[in-house]
């Protein structure tokens, strides 16, 4: 049987017969609850509803285990759904119910909807219960209105550069969390800006190639739909500063679904809301939140698992829903 | 002369009914015709500012209206003329235009969305 060209493996680096795309193609079709770990170059997978089998697989020192979440829009109450509360406290008992506890939460940004100190407030609140030690943070929009997002600053900025851009290693890891929602012009997309840009360069500059390298931001760094602002303007010049290492995982929200894209050593990947759905680009006059019956709303929101196995070339990305 | 002044009367008429009909028309919002003075709506829907090309009479007021379930807001795209606060569903800013002129504007939140005011 001829093999379709599609589906040559084009990179072996873990020497186990899996190249990224595949390792995409199989998580594919996994759906949700299901948790693949790279370990010893082997990809092995676990249900996320068999705890037993879980524990056989918690992870191991050298191992590393994250959740993205996303886009909580704290302080939202529309049709869409009127209580995002309830629903970002689903999505942290499932983080508490995996029997892999992650070590942070990333949060990709609208951590609130209207900026309110109470929608702050609150986040912060629930994400407490959830069993990971630290949550680190991106802005989003929503979160810089009206004061150019000095609040958020104050409430997130600490450690960070005075543009709240930041980065940190973990069980050696490279996490860059970027700002794109600041300083945006008329007509233009997400802007990471000349300062931003300037200090990524340099960040980065040191490292070595085999240094994996995990980027955060809000909006996608890589152009999804234009019309829809889901895309950054300068975003070329900062994979160019990675283009040259071997592992890349970039980690974005803003569009409330789940889209990844492979782009040589670059995996491009975003996560859905843990508050309301939006349409696939096109499908609607707008990116707006999008009602869907009540029954399914839970299945349209969700969160995101990453895993990394030191040494070992790809990380794990599993998305599951809410329900 | 009787024809004469029966013309003069007929197009008096309708002169004076042209005229009564366009005040009667006349309302504070969504008025589309061209009243120095007068008030004139924007309606933000869909992510999109309709109409996105207005133009008005110097001594305007324009009032935004957002009819989306996202906030948005105004902003000039070249210096500081307008800059609402957020407008969360259903909230309004209003502007009064004095000076004739082209004002570029985009919502500052979601950038594609851009629209301008003609001040004439």
């Amino acid at each position: 049987m001829r093999r379709k060209k599609e589906d040559l493996i084009l990179h072996n680096h873990n020497h186990d017969g899996v190249d990224r795309r595949g390792f995409l193609k199989c998580m594919a079709w996994a759906g949700t609850g299901a948790l693949f770990v790279v370990r010893g170059g082997i990809l092995k997978s676990y249900s996320l509803s068999d705890p037993a089998g879980m524990a056989a697989g918690a992870a191991q020192p050298g191992e590393l285990s994250f959740i993205q979440i996303s886009d909580s829009h704290m302080g939202f109450d529309k049709a869409a759904n009127p209580d995002v509360v309830a629903t970002l406290r689903v999505a942290v008992e499932k983080i508490n119910a995996a029997p892999m506890r992650p070590e942070f939460l990333l949060h990709t940004g609208d951590i609130s909807h209207l900026s309110k100190p109470t929608e702050f407030d609150t986040v912060d609140q629930v994400l407490k219960e959830a069993k990971a030690s630290q949550v680190f943070y991106v802005p989003g929009e929503h979160d810089v209105l009206g004061d150019d997002g000095k609040q958020y600053l104050e409430r997130y900025g600490k450690g960070a550069t005075s543009g709240g851009w930041y980065s940190f290693d973990h069980k050696g890891v490279h996490f860059i969390g970027l700002v794109n929602v600041l300083n945006l012009k008329a007509g233009g997309l997400g802007s990471l800006g000349p300062e931003q840009l300037e200090w990524l360069e340099d960040n980065v500059k040191g490292l070595s190639a085999s240094t994996p390298i995990v980027v955060f931001a809000h909006i996608p760094l890589w152009s999804i739909y234009p019309d829809w602002g889901w895309g950054t303007d300068d975003s070329a010049q900062a994979l160019a500063y990675l283009k040259r290492f071997g592992s890349v995982t970039v980690l974005n929200g803003h569009i409330h679904q789940t889209m990844q894209k492979v782009e040589g050593n670059i995996t491009f990947h975003t996560a859905t809301s843990t508050a309301f759905p939006q349409p696939h680009p096109g499908a609607a006059p707008s990116p707006g939140p999008m009602k869907v019956p009540a029954d399914q709303l839970r299945s349209l929101l969700g969160l995101t698992s990453v895993e990394y196995v030191e040494g070992k070339h790809s990380l794990a990305i599993v998305d599951s829903s809410l329900a | 002369m009787r024809k004469v002044l029966l013309i003069a009367a007929a197009v008096t008429v309708i002169a004076l009914s042209f005229g009564l009909s366009k005040v009667s028309h006349a309302r504070p919002v969504a008025d589309e015709q061209n009243t120095s003075g007068g008030k004139f709506q924007v309606k933000i829907d869909n992510f999109s500012f309709g109409p996105a090309t207005l133009t008005v009479p110097a001594g305007t007021t324009v009032t935004w209206v957002n009819h989306d379930d996202v906030p948005h807001n105004i902003v000039s795209s070249e210096g500081k003329t307008l800059k609402s606060p957020v407008l969360d569903t259903d909230q309004k800013f209003s502007y009064t235009f004095s000076q004739p002129g082209t004002y570029a504007y985009f919502c500052g939140i979601h950038p594609r969305m851009t629209g301008k005011v003609i001040v004439q």
